[in-house]
C-alpha cells in the first residue's frame, strides 16, 4: 500500500470514492497518492530525516446546539476533545475552523473555552458566521479568541517551517452572495505572502469553503480566486475549511482543499434536502457522521496528510 | 446651490406638513386595527420573497428553522437581532417604497417588500 505514497492521479482519484470512511491522504506537489487509514496507522511514512508534527482541525462545534439531531452538542464537542487527547502522536496545536458557538452568547463562547483548556495544546481560532451574531458583529468572538488579530480577524504564523494563513470570510457579508474576503484582508494577504519562498508549505484555514461546493446554499466565497491567484505559486498549498459539516475534497493545481465535519451535527450532501439545515440522522447513526481530521506535516516533502476520523470509531 | 437648498427645506416642509397630516389620519382612525403581514422563515428562504403591503403595516418575521437567521435591509432601514428558533422580528413600514433584506448570515436568503399606498 504504501508505494502510493509516491503513485499518480488516478490513484489520488481512486481514493476519492472511500475518502468518507476515514482516509490518509499525501500531497507532493499538490497532486499524488493515498493509503488507506488503517494501513497508514500500522506503517506510517519514514524515510524522511525530518521528523514530522502534526496539528488537529476541529470544526463547526455549535456550543448551544440542543435542537435534532444532537440534544448535547456540548457533550460531542467533549469526545472530540477526548478524541485529540487520545491521538498516538501529541499534537502541537489544534486549529478551530468557527462556529465555536450556536448564537455568539459568552456563555457559549466561555463553555468552549473552557473544554479546550482540558485538550491541554495551543489553539488557533477562525470566526464562523455563528460567531459574528454578538451585537457588535463580532467583537465578543474577537476579545476572546482573537486577540492579536488584524481586521475582522485574520492573521498568519509560522510553525517549523509551514506558513499558517488563518482567513475570514464570514464578516460584512453582501447580500445574495456567498462567503467574503474583502479587499481589505486580500490586500493583507497580498502583503503577507510578499518574499516568502514557493517552496515554503502553505496551509490556508478559514470557514466557509475557499471554493464553490454548493452556489445555491451559499456553500463557496465570492472573492476566494483572488486569494487562490495570490497562492497559486506555491508548490503545496492545503486549504483547512468547515461550514458545511461534511467531508469534501478537491484538487487544483498545487492546491489541496478539504472541508472537516462537524463535533455538532451533520448536514445533507449538496443539493440532497431542501435546505442546509441539520440532517436528522437516528442517534446510532450521528457519532459516526460527526469527527475531527488530524493533519500530518512531513517537512522536506511539502506533503500534508489528512486524516478524518469520526466520533465512533 | 441655493436651488437646491430651496429644493430640500420645500421637500423638508412637505414632509412635515404630511407628517402632521398623517399623525391626524391615525387619530381619526384609532379604531381600525394596525396592517400588518407575515413572512415565514423556512427551509433558508423568506417564505414569500415579496410582499406587497400598504404604509403603515407591520410586518412581522418569524424564524420556523433549527438554524438562527437575521433579517437586515440592504439599505441599513432595519436589522434585527439574531433570530433563533420561533424567534419574531417585526418592522414598521411608514413609508412607500422598495425594501430589500437579506439574511447576513446566510446571504444567499433575500426578499424584497413593496410598500405601496
Amino acid at each position: 500500500m504504501l508505494d502510493g505514497l509516491d503513485g499518480e492521479r488516478r490513484d489520488f482519484l481512486k481514493c476519492m470514492a472511500w475518502a468518507g470512511t476515514g482516509a490518509l491522504f499525501t500531497f507532493s506537489a499538490g497532486v499524488g497518492g493515498s493509503i488507506g487509514l488503517d494501513a497508514a496507522l500500522a506503517s506510517p511514512p519514514n524515510g524522511t530525516a525530518v521528523q514530522p508534527f502534526t496539528f488537529v482541525q476541529l470544526s463547526d462545534s455549535h456550543i448551544g446546539f440542543n435542537k435534532p439531531p444532537n440534544a448535547d452538542a456540548k457533550a460531542t464537542f467533549a469526545e472530540a476533545i477526548a478524541k485529540v487527547k487520545a491521538l498516538s502522536v501529541k499534537p502541537d496545536f489544534i486549529i478551530h475552523t468557527g462556529d465555536v458557538s450556536q448564537l455568539s452568547r459568552d456563555d457559549q463562547f466561555d463553555d468552549a473555552e473552557q473544554m479546550l483548556k482540558a485538550a491541554g495544546l495551543p489553539v488557533f481560532f477562525i470566526p464562523g458566521e455563528h460567531d459574528m451574531l454578538d451585537p457588535d458583529g463580532g467583537k465578543a468572538f474577537l476579545q476572546r479568541f482573537g486577540k492579536e488579530t488584524q481586521g475582522a480577524g485574520w492573521y498568519s504564523f509560522d510553525h517549523r517551517g509551514v506558513h499558517f494563513v488563518a482567513l475570514v470570510n464570514v464578516a460584512d457579508l453582501k447580500p445574495g452572495g456567498m462567503g467574503n474576503l474583502g479587499p481589505e484582508q486580500l490586500k493583507w494577504l497580498k502583503s503577507d505572502l510578499t518574499g516568502r519562498s514557493s517552496s515554503t508549505p502553505i496551509v490556508v484555514f478559514a470557514h466557509i469553503p475557499l471554493w464553490t461546493v454548493y452556489a445555491d446554499w451559499g456553500w463557496g466565497t465570492d472573492d476566494a480566486a483572488e486569494a487562490l491567484k495570490l497562492l497559486a505559486r506555491f508548490g503545496s498549498v492545503t486549504v483547512l475549511n468547515g461550514h458545511i459539516h461534511q467531508i469534501t475534497q478537491k484538487i487544483e493545481g498545487r492546491i489541496a482543499f478539504h472541508t472537516a465535519r462537524s463535533t455538532a451535527f451533520p448536514q445533507p450532501a449538496p443539493g440532497t434536502a431542501p435546505s442546509p439545515g441539520p440532517l436528522k440522522v437516528p442517534p446510532e447513526q450521528l457519532h459516526s457522521m460527526l469527527g475531527i481530521t488530524d493533519a500530518l506535516l512531513v517537512r522536506g516533502r511539502d506533503r500534508i496528510a489528512l486524516i478524518d476520523s469520526t466520533l465512533s470509531a | 446651490m441655493t436651488r437646491a437648498f430651496k429644493m430640500l427645506s420645500f421637500q423638508a416642509a412637505t414632509l412635515v406638513a404630511s407628517a402632521l397630516m398623517m399623525s391626524a389620519v391615525s387619530q381619526m382612525t384609532r379604531a381600525a386595527p394596525a396592517p400588518a403581514a407575515a413572512v415565514q422563515i423556512d427551509n433558508f428562504t423568506f417564505k414569500a420573497p415579496v410582499v406587497t403591503v400598504k404604509p403603515g403595516t407591520t410586518v412581522t418575521w418569524t424564524n420556523r428553522d433549527d438554524i438562527p437567521h437575521t433579517v437586515v435591509s440592504k439599505d441599513g432601514v432595519f436589522k434585527s437581532k439574531v433570530l433563533d428558533t420561533g424567534d419574531q422580528f417585526s418592522f414598521t413600514f411608514a413609508k412607500p417604497g422598495q425594501f430589500g433584506y437579506y439574511c447576513s448570515l446566510h446571504p444567499h436568503m433575500t426578499g424584497t417588500i413593496v410598500v405601496k399606498g
